[in-house]
């Protein structure tokens, strides 16, 4: 059961071979015997989970299962869960119990899911390791001693160690993608405004986006169902036909054009990752795809116009923790703006302060045409790269991030080098483009490595098809950990 | 260009949060390390480059004026640190 895809999950739980109730108890348990070990949950709470595997065995039952009915699901610690202590990794909301429901907490709700518990993460989803947790950082299943990547680590790490069948993550410079590459999962951020954005607590609003880490390119497929979808109260969210996202998935790859950016496999990329790419791409072309060489001239600048456009938007963001309203209040305190010091300085970690500073700067008197407008003018030559590129591809295939899972503290006092692991994902961010990460191998030490697949606008259904198709070719997807210590 | 020591200070007072001495001096120099960074930029011409602000050219949607919110001040009051007769209580601004 452990290792089942969500399909046979759905059929257990429909032929009654497994109630939900224990199906939740066994995701419990082992969760209960390697949390202490791996810190990928912040909050567990059985009982809850209990009562909605229970309400769930009884709609199984009466013959009225919906898409997820029974199914557990890890929720990243950045969507507010009703009744539930939302934290987004910080000790600002330590002691927020949220009082109503993010968009895709009900969407998940009114498929029937059953909510496992509360994944662990960079503090506001500021980071490439989960290092910067307040809840401490997350351990990597493949090797303890190694981060899972970030900032969605806590619900990677979850699927690697078979404590979830199923997560949600967050994406805004590749917190979904480049933690399913360090952990050896399946991950996919969506198109910008595909799933709203609603009671996810916000980074840079511009560049957010949740989607789904699983297993496999299936799994991902049928939670993307559940969780995409138009929603009024998030202003940015797309208003289109649903789709099922399953559609394509056993479509032949004969004749799909994948272009290969050669400026993704330079300087920068490790031997051992570039190894496992190329055999992947080898596999591809064996499947019928046919290679295309392109070039991304200006993704060596997505870097750096990020890390003007992201903390700019998140000072702004984040200027709502001021400790009137919810959340952390300093303790002593000589009037209203000494309140406001004491209390961002004390709720916020050194890398989410760090952040907030970079984006004052950048957004104040004198310096926003040098780097914010600066850094917008960039942002549209990166997408300009990528309408120029899709005319010449169907999709886009490369490496997730340029070296296999680093060691825990390795990058952690040098911010620059820590930013530098999202070279090859936050090109789809700046644009709003559709990408994922799935398993390819293995480097060196034994680590997993992601292959990073990214389409054009709202062609999710494509990319899940490449990626099911080289999944049926492949197992990488199926190997775990073996040896986690708990 | 780097960050003096007092242009950080004037950043974390806009930002509204408190620095010591110490901590400025260090967050002084990763700073500049990321500028430097972000300094990258400035090579690229992007004369008559239309500023992109969002992933998507997305209208912004208008609807009828009407209450879509229910009153839920207590459940929303019942998080924040200091709440009295349904007001949020901060430290006396006006003497």
């Amino acid at each position: 059961m452990l290792n089942a895809s969500l399909k046979e999950l759905s059929a257990a739980l429909a032929q009654k071979k497994i109630s939900s109730a224990e199906l939740t108890k066994l995701f419990l348990d082992r969760t209960s015997r390697l949390n202490r070990a791996l810190n990928a949950f912040i909050t567990v709470e059985a009982e809850k989970s209990l009562a909605q595997a229970h309400a769930a065995d009884e709609l199984i039952a009466k013959g009225e299962a919906k898409a997820l009915t029974g199914i557990p699901v890890a929720h990243k610690d950045i969507f507010v869960t009703k009744g539930w202590r939302t934290t987004c990794g910080s000790k600002m909301l330590s002691n927020f119990v949220s009082p109503y429901d993010a968009y895709v907490i009900e969407r998940f709700n009114d498929a029937g899911a059953v909510i496992l518990g509360k994944t662990n993460m960079d503090e506001f989803a500021m980071g490439s390791s989960s290092e910067t947790s307040f809840y401490g950082p997350v351990k990597n299943p493949w090797n303890q001693e190694r981060v899972p990547g970030g900032s969605s680590g806590g619900s990677t790490a979850a699927i690697a160690a078979r404590m979830a069948p199923a997560a949600t993550g967050t994406d805004t410079g590749g917190s979904i993608r480049q933690p399913a590459a360090l952990s050896g999962v399946s991950g996919l951020k969506p198109t910008y405004g595909l799933v709203s954005r609603y009671g996810m607590i916000a980074f840079a609003s511009s560049l957010d986006q949740g989607g789904p880490i699983a297993k496999s390119a299936e799994d991902l497929a049928l939670l993307l169902n559940v969780m995409a979808g138009f929603d009024g109260r998030d202003s940015t969210s797309v208003e289109r036909a649903s789709e099922d996202y399953r559609r394509d998935l056993d479509r032949p790859l004969a004749g799909l054009r994948v272009g290969v950016p050669k400026e993704h496999f330079g300087q920068g990329l490790a031997s051992d990752v570039g190894k496992a790419i190329e055999a992947a791409l080898a596999q591809l072309d064996k499947l019928g795809a046919k290679r295309v060489s392109i070039s991304l001239p200006n993704s060596g600048l997505s870097v750096p116009a990020y890390y003007v456009i992201a903390p700019a938007e998140a000072s702004a963001n984040l200027s709502r923790f001021d400790g009137v309203r919810y959340g952390h209040r300093a303790k002593e305190y000589r009037d209203l703006a000494d309140m406001y010091f004491r209390t961002r300085a004390e709720g916020f970690g050194a890398e989410v302060r760090r952040r907030i500073l970079i984006g004052t700067y950048v957004l104040s008197h004198g310096y926003y045409d040098a780097y914010y407008l600066k850094a917008q003018k960039i942002r549209r030559l990166i997408a300009d790269d990528f309408v120029a590129a899709f005319k010449q591809c169907d999709v886009i295939a490369g490496p997730t991030a340029p070296t296999a899972a680093f060691k825990i503290g390795a990058k952690a006092a040098d911010p620059v080098q820590m930013y530098l692991n999202d070279i090859y994902t936050i090109p789809a961010n700046l644009a709003g483009l559709p990408a994922m990460s799935i398993p390819c191998g293995f480097g060196k030490d034994d680590l997993p490595v992601g292959l990073h697949i990214v389409g054009n606008y709202f062609s999710e259904a494509k990319m899940l098809n490449l990626a099911h198709q080289y999944q049926k070719a492949t197992d990488w997807h199926k190997r775990e950990p073996a040896g986690i210590r708990p | 260009m780097p960050l003096s020591l007092e242009e950080v200070r004037r950043i974390a007072e806009l930002a509204r949060i408190g620095i010591s001495d110490a901590e400025a001096a260090a967050v002084q120099a990763q700073l500049n390390d990321i500028f430097e960074l972000i300094g990258r930029m400035q090579r690229v011409d992007t004369e008559g480059v239309e500023p992109m602000s969002h992933g998507q050219d997305l209208k912004l949607r208008l609807r009828e004026d009407f209450v879509t919110e229910r009153d839920q001040r207590e459940r929303f009051q019942s998080v924040a640190p200091k709440v009295e007769q349904g007001l949020y209580l901060v430290p006396k601004v006006i003497e």
